[in-house]
């Protein structure tokens, strides 16, 4: 009978321990298919030149491989730290994912451009190839051409800070503001 | 000067937290009156200066003080003053402090309310809620400290309050909502007394139960203004996702519900004792598990707080501890002798222990879909998300489960009852809605629904349980005379309650049935018809706010020629963050909602625009509203106030009133 009594305190253990596990996971860390291996070869249009461009065109290194499309949300919600980084001179390609080129034309002519190039991806092929799980997602190429790093989610100064700023210092210590607190 | 007043205040009231913690519960070992006396004073101390704490942290927000960082963080001098002043629990550091605050106010409260107790329970109640201050108020000082400062790098304005959260309903939903999750620590707290008293009899369940309800009902509320909340702020006119922070409010609320209703077995009829204790005990230990989600980044949410592993590892150890040791006290204290009191199969003790057994399923149901990714994820089975199509799929069932008892429960008898009372009681209500339920699931735009004739014939069924309970009540006089005084504050509290859940349930299947949504592109002109609407586009336009621009669309909607309403749905971008925000327009009645929302603009004239009708969407609020008022409604009952007058209770040992 007292052993019964018991029973949700085992119960209590268990979720401990699962819980206890879950905090060293990172939820949205996914595991990069090409993480440690050179950016993957394309041949696509770029956005607003309409020219064709190849991985050959990613030149300036150290830089960042930002996902984004017009239809994703949280795109629009990380564009200015996006424009605030590529002030300080960090280079950004962005992969165009699936998107409706004339209307990405239109939303960096709105909200600026933060990209040294846009790789157009309308089937979605060089994401394929990348890895991509959804916009969007950033990933660092180290001065070697080697995706170092993959962040899924809004890119934030918290964030590049923690992540990003061991392959950038200049960025890191310009910045005085604080990253932006939590949401409800 | 004013943050370190603050963090000074913040100081001492974790001292004064400290000695609650520890005197009184020394007191009531040593049966020093003297020790256990200091409780109700340490705890007023505490409430004290977390209340100064939390006026200078106010100040810094009002004063645009951004060598704060949560005020940098969170505000902007541009912000309206009411936001300004909401925005300091828009964050985790401001809303841990609202939440410590609210947690010794209910301190506070124990102690004024609890003078006619015995003394030896309330110093350990006091003491109880004490420990649970200690933990939170060293959380906010060693890991959130809400008065840290920026220096010498004060930024010139601030990072201005997420859009989302500048919102009338933001204002008071986290108050609310910490009114209900932090107050189901006074039954927790009751429900430790008793087991280190050793005393588990009905007098503990009586204390403890309007405490109980006042907090459900919070609970009940603050959950009501969040749903009605993302249905008119995220723009997509939902009004529940089973988001996991959505289930952190929820699965303390189901697991109440069940306490609820246990406490009144306990306390009427002494059975359910043992059982009673730990739902107290899980029902905390829920609302401390959702904090450790909300606030540890182990799950994903669209609004979870900025996390922190280190602040999730504080948490988790608070959470062990606490649990831990109150389960561990429950398996060794708790009374394994079944109660001497009997009841039948058929009699109010089994509804009630039906209800109990329904609710607990659907707290569990709904934990193992909050936790089922992070399961997954920790033996490396892959990344999944549990969405609707689940939690509807098996919460679902189990309210309709409930409710033909829900109706039973109020007519029933303890102890002894029979099934056929009931059928007497009942068969006549049961058969006039079944036949109103197929006729007016009929009446629908696409013939018979089968899923509106089922709630109409549950939720009309119970509301005519309820009514004839109502009317059997005052009108069974043999003179004829109505006896309005036999309504007592806890019997409206209940009949109100349980309307309102009929009211939540017809609401909620009747949008989900009836809902009609069309997404179109609508230019100056264009006109369009939905649910019997004509939605004319008038005209576009801007229109300059405190710190945002929106662009607005003007619509008229008439039906049959008459104008009904003027609509104007606004997309608003915020000078500070640059973030864009979809601010619907909405035209409420009692039977149906119009929503319009604007999506993207598409070329120079013309938008992508959401409209949608929703039929009786209000009922789920209107409903929850009558849960909650109901809850609040029954702790005014007499026998509360006067318990300690008409029944003196005698303590072991010392005998003394706090006071």
């Amino acid at each position: 009978m007292r052993v019964k009594k018991f029973i949700p305190l085992f119960a209590f253990v268990l979720l401990t321990g699962l819980l206890f596990r879950g905090l060293s996971i990172d939820p949205t860390a996914l595991p990069a298919a090409r993480l440690g291996q050179p950016f993957p070869p394309f041949a696509q249009p770029e956005l607003l030149s309409g020219d064709e461009i190849s991985d050959a065109a990613l030149t300036s290194k150290p830089a960042l491989v930002n996902v984004w499309a017009t239809w994703c949300y949280s795109c629009r919600v990380e564009h200015p730290y996006l424009l605030s980084l590529a002030e300080q001179g960090i280079p950004i390609y962005g992969l165009n994912y699936k998107d409706d080129s004339a209307k990405a034309r239109d939303w960096l002519e709105q909200l600026g451009d933060p990209y040294r190039l846009n790789i157009v991806d309308v089937e979605g092929s060089v994401g394929l190839d990348l890895g991509v799980y959804g916009a969007p997602e950033t990933y660092v190429l180290d001065a070697d051409g080697y995706i170092v790093h993959r962040h899924v989610g809004v890119l934030d100064e918290g964030v590049f800070t923690r992540d990003f700023s061991r392959w950038f210092p200049v960025a890191a210590t310009s910045e005085s503001m604080p990253a932006a607190g939590g949401r409800l | 000067m004013i943050p370190e007043l603050g963090h000074v205040a913040l100081i001492i009231a974790f001292v004064l937290a400290m000695g609650l913690a520890v005197v009184p519960l020394w007191g009531t070992m040593r049966h020093d009156i003297a020790a256990m006396n200091m409780a109700p004073s340490l705890a007023l101390g505490v409430t004290v200066f977390v209340g100064m704490a939390f006026a200078l942290l106010a100040t810094s927000f009002l004063q645009d003080d951004f060598s704060v960082a949560v005020v940098a963080a969170n505000s902007n001098s541009l912000l309206p003053p009411i936001f300004k002043f909401s925005a300091l629990w828009g964050n985790h550091e401001g809303s841990l402090l609202l939440w410590v605050l609210i947690l010794s106010g209910w301190m506070t409260a124990v102690a004024y309310f609890s003078r006619g107790l015995p003394l030896e329970m309330v110093a350990r109640v006091l003491s109880v809620m004490g420990m649970i201050a200690v933990g939170f108020l060293a959380f906010s000082l060693l890991t959130s400290n809400p008065f840290e400062r920026l220096l010498p790098n004060t930024p010139l304005d601030g990072n201005d309050l997420n859009p989302l959260l500048q919102d009338p309903g933001l204002i008071i939903h986290p108050p609310l909502l910490y009114m209900g999750y932090v107050g189901l620590s006074v039954p927790f707290a009751f429900a430790i007394a008793a087991l280190l008293g050793g005393r588990l009899d009905a007098s503990w369940a009586r204390w403890s139960r309007p405490w109980t309800n006042v907090a459900w009902g919070f609970l009940s509320l603050g959950i009501m203004l969040g749903s009605w909340w993302a249905y008119y702020e995220l723009g997509w006119g939902g009004w529940w996702f089973w988001d996991p922070v959505e289930n952190a409010s929820f699965m303390p609320w189901l697991m109440g519900t069940a306490l609820v209703h246990s406490l009144a077995a306990t306390e009427k009829r002494g059975v359910f004792r043992s059982w009673t204790v730990l739902l107290a005990i899980f029902a905390f230990s829920l609302s401390l598990l959702g904090t450790f989600l909300v606030r540890s980044g182990v799950l994903t949410s669209v609004h979870a707080f900025a996390s922190d592993p280190e602040r999730g590892l504080f948490i988790l150890i608070f959470l062990a501890l606490v649990v831990g040791g109150s389960l561990l006290l429950y398996a060794l204290r708790a009374p394994s002798v079944a109660s001497r009191v009997s009841y039948t199969g058929v009699s109010r003790e089994s509804l009630l222990m039906v209800n109990n057994l329904v609710f607990t399923v659907a707290t569990i149901v709904v934990l193992l879909g909050t936790l089922f990714p992070l399961v997954m994820d920790a033996f490396s089975l892959g990344k999944y998300s549990v969405g609707p199509p689940y939690f509807n799929a098996v919460f679902v069932p189990l309210m309709a489960l409930v409710m033909p008892f829900m109706t039973a429960g109020p007519l029933s008898r303890w102890r002894e009852d029979s099934a056929k009372r009931w059928l007497h009681e009942l068969l006549m209500p049961g058969v006039g809605v079944l036949v109103v339920a197929l006729v007016l699931a009929s009446l629908g735009r696409d013939g018979f629904n089968i899923w509106i004739a089922l709630a109409v014939l549950l939720a009309g069924w119970v509301a005519l349980g309820v009514i004839k309970d109502l009317w059997r009540r005052i009108a069974s006089a043999p003179d004829g005379e109505l006896k309005w005084r036999r309504l007592t504050p806890s019997f409206m509290g209940m009949t109100l309650a349980h309307l309102g859940f009929a009211a939540v349930v017809l609401g909620a299947v009747v949008v989900t049935q009836g809902n009609q949504e069309r997404d179109l592109r609508m230019a100056v002109g264009d006109v369009e018809e939905l649910g019997g609407y004509r939605f004319e586009l008038l005209r576009l336009g801007q229109q300059a706010g405190p710190n945002y621009l929106a662009e607005q669309a003007v619509f008229e909607v008439t039906r049959d020629g008459q104008i009904i309403a003027g609509l104007v749905p606004e997309k608003r971008r915020y000078f500070a963050s640059g973030q864009i925000m979809t601010e619907a327009a909405i035209d409420a009645s009692l039977w149906r909602d119009l929503y319009i929302a604007l999506g993207e603009p598409i070329g120079e004239d013309a938008w992508a625009v959401r409209l949608q009708y929703k039929p009786m969407v209000r009922w789920l609020w209107l409903g929850s509203l009558m849960i909650g008022l109901g809850a609040l409604v029954t702790a005014l009952d007499r026998r509360y106030r006067s318990q300690a007058v008409r029944k003196p209770v005698p303590t072991s040992g010392v005998a003394g009133l706090a006071g």
